[in-house]
């Protein structure tokens, strides 16, 4: 499904990714994991076209999409929460889900402007799969909120919703349950396994370890921007330079 | 539901479209109560301003960008109108298609250049545009007539029908303006609407939802210059004179504070914004004298303090109001178990 093949990313010369190589297969959940500082959401964004790659190939579905605009890899699929949340605060709850079908909304301004009855029904069918999704992420009775006066944890599930009500084909989570309370990492889950078993494929960031461990098919382990292990989860946690990048310095700090 | 339950919930359900069609009504009648034709000169003033400030707040307020240029598309419009009906003959209403259209093709050519820009940079862009098409005026007096004005630009006709007193031009011009608000309201409310909305949210967001960000920016941009255009050939047809002043550097800024003042991001809020900025030194004389020291005042006191903008940020507080009790409700009835 995703390629990634010596992917290098440098800012301003400091290497924040360094010849990263690994496969996302179809229909499996693949976590990311790393120490903080590892290059996990910098990989995410040269995925998602945010940033450009300095060197390397990331092939989604046999295509190149190294270097295309964001714009391109989400219409061809791809979609994405963000680490440190990017909703939109002034629209509602319904609305910011909505902005995940943007690429099946229609793009031409003369057409909206007209409003012309095709439209209309359109408009309605997204709004009920909009409103399924609210559904899903138990948002349903604040859908037309404004998103910005929800709590934490409600934002958190609203840009989930945003992402996944689309069913793209590769959905890319950087830390979906960072800063969210037992009750609501644990509901977060769920979904999760739920998108699994409906075939979604996923490349999930994470730093729950429970999370990770739980869910992940493959675990692909990042340290100083070098993809230093891969397998699956318990060969992961066995592997003693996983060990070392990451528990190791964890002692340390502790 | 009881009957009067589905009243209500049909007027809420169809809300937009009944204001639309409340406000038809208004200005159809309006001529009947007011025929002064003072007063229906300001009127109809009004309308050619919210022709522009409908199409800079898509701009603005959805888009998130910033203009300070939009005086000069009003101006390409009013004298390209002018040149095209007098001195080359052309028959006023092709002549005013034709030039929106021009006036859509260079927003074409400086926004797909400018709209790189971003805040202060973009302002200040736009910002000299407008001070260079002012100067041009000025000195390309062969063609614009230079400081002392274009004359005896000709009336709108349909057949021998002419719009050449105050009241046949609120007919006109409040139509245009009516069907500028109908077709904004639409796009707003559209996928493409959302999609601004989110640009203006967050354009990191919005491209990875697929919003195409530069394309979108200058679509806005090139329709929001064509809207000015058609409010400057109707301001033309109206006046029969037009000099370089209306079309200067302050009224460009004025636009802004239309918007600004009525709201960002609403469609509704442009009408009010345009009527209450043009109205203002009517109601107070102190306000013609010192106009621009009050403008800006305005400008700064609204940013300060309701950076949305006074309509917008009126309702948003209202909202957030609203869904925080919302919220302490919810709460209070679930501890009570
Ligand atoms: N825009 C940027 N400009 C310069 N350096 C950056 C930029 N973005 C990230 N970096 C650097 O790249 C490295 C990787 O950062 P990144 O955010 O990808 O880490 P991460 O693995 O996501 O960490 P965390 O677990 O804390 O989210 C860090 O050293 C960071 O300082
Ligand atoms: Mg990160």
């Amino acid at each position: 499904m995703l390629k990634l093949d010596g992917v290098s990313k440098n800012f301003g010369g400091l290497p924040a990714l360094s010849e990263v190589s690994f496969t996302v297969p179809q229909g499996q959940l693949t976590a990311l994991i790393g120490p903080n500082g590892a290059g996990k959401s910098t990989l995410i964004n040269c995925i998602t076209g945010v940033l450009q790659p300095t060197r390397g190939a990331i092939r989604f579905r046999d295509e190149e999409i190294a270097g295309l605009p964001p714009h391109t890899i989400s219409r061809r699929g791809v979609a994405r929460t963000f680490q440190n949340l990017k909703i939109f605060p002034r629209l509602t709850v319904l609305d910011n889900v909505l902005t995940g079908l943007t690429n099946e909304g229609g793009s031409s301004m003369l057409m909206a402007m007209l409003r012309l009855p095709y439209l209309r029904h359109r408009e309605r069918r997204l709004k009920l799969r909009a409103l399924e999704a609210l559904d899903r992420f138990q948002l349903a009775d604040k859908a037309n909120w404004p998103a910005g006066v929800l709590a934490y944890g409600d934002k958190k599930r609203v840009e989930l919703a945003r992402a996944t009500v689309g069913n793209p084909q590769l959905l890319l989570l950087d830390e979906p349950v960072a800063g969210l309370n037992a009750e609501e990492s644990f509901a977060v889950g769920e979904q999760l396994k739920l998108l699994r078993s409906s075939g979604h494929t996923m490349l999930l960031v994470e730093h729950d370890m429970d999370l990770v461990m739980q869910l992940a098919d493959r675990v692909v382990v990042l340290d100083s921007g070098k993809c230093i292990a891969v397998g699956t989860p318990d060969e992961v946690r066995r592997n003693p330079l996983v060990l070392e990048a990451y528990l190791g310095r964890m002692d340390a700090t502790a | 539901m009881t009957g009067r339950q589905k009243i209500l919930y049909f007027i809420y359900l169809h809300r937009t479209g009944l204001t639309v069609i409340g406000l038809s009504l208004a200005l159809l009648l309006f001529p009947l109560f007011e025929d002064n034709p003072y007063t229906l000169g300001l009127t109809n003033q009004i309308a050619i301003n919210a022709i522009i400030v409908l199409g800079l707040n898509l701009f603005v307020g959805y888009a998130g960008q910033i203009s300070l240029g939009h005086a000069a598309f009003f101006g390409l419009g009013a004298y390209g109108s002018a040149i095209a009906t007098v001195d080359f003959g052309l028959p006023a209403w092709p002549a005013m298609a034709l030039v929106a259209a021009l006036v859509g093709l260079i927003a074409l050519g400086i926004g797909i250049p400018i709209l790189r820009l971003t805040g202060h940079y973009l302002a200040m862009a736009t910002l000299g545009l407008n001070f260079v098409f002012y100067t041009i005026l000025l000195q390309w007096d062969e063609v614009t007539g230079g400081p002392s004005g274009y004359y005896g630009v000709p009336f709108l006709s349909i057949g021998s029908f002419e719009f050449n007193d105050e009241v046949r031009l609120h007919y006109l011009i409040w139509g245009v303006a009516l069907l500028a608000l109908l077709l904004c309201l639409n796009l707003v409310r559209s996928g493409v609407g959302r999609g601004l909305a989110a640009l203006a949210g967050d354009e990191t967001a919005a491209a990875a939802l697929g919003v195409n960000t530069r394309s979108t920016k200058v679509k806005v941009f090139v329709l929001s210059a064509m809207l000015a255009s058609i409010a400057g050939s109707l301001f033309a047809h109206t006046y029969s004179f037009i000099s370089p002043g209306s079309f200067d550097i302050f009224v460009a800024t004025d636009f802004v504070i239309m918007v600004v003042v009525g709201g960002m991001g609403s469609i509704w809020g442009s009408l009010l914004g345009a009527g209450l900025i043009t109205m203002l030194p009517e109601w107070m004389d102190i306000f013609e004298t010192y106009k621009d020291f009050i403008h800006g005042g305005i400008l700064v006191l609204v940013l300060m303090f309701l950076p949305q903008g006074l309509v917008t940020g009126l309702i948003e507080m209202g909202k957030t109001r609203l869904a925080l009790r919302k919220a302490r409700q919810g709460r209070q009835e679930g501890s009570g178990c």
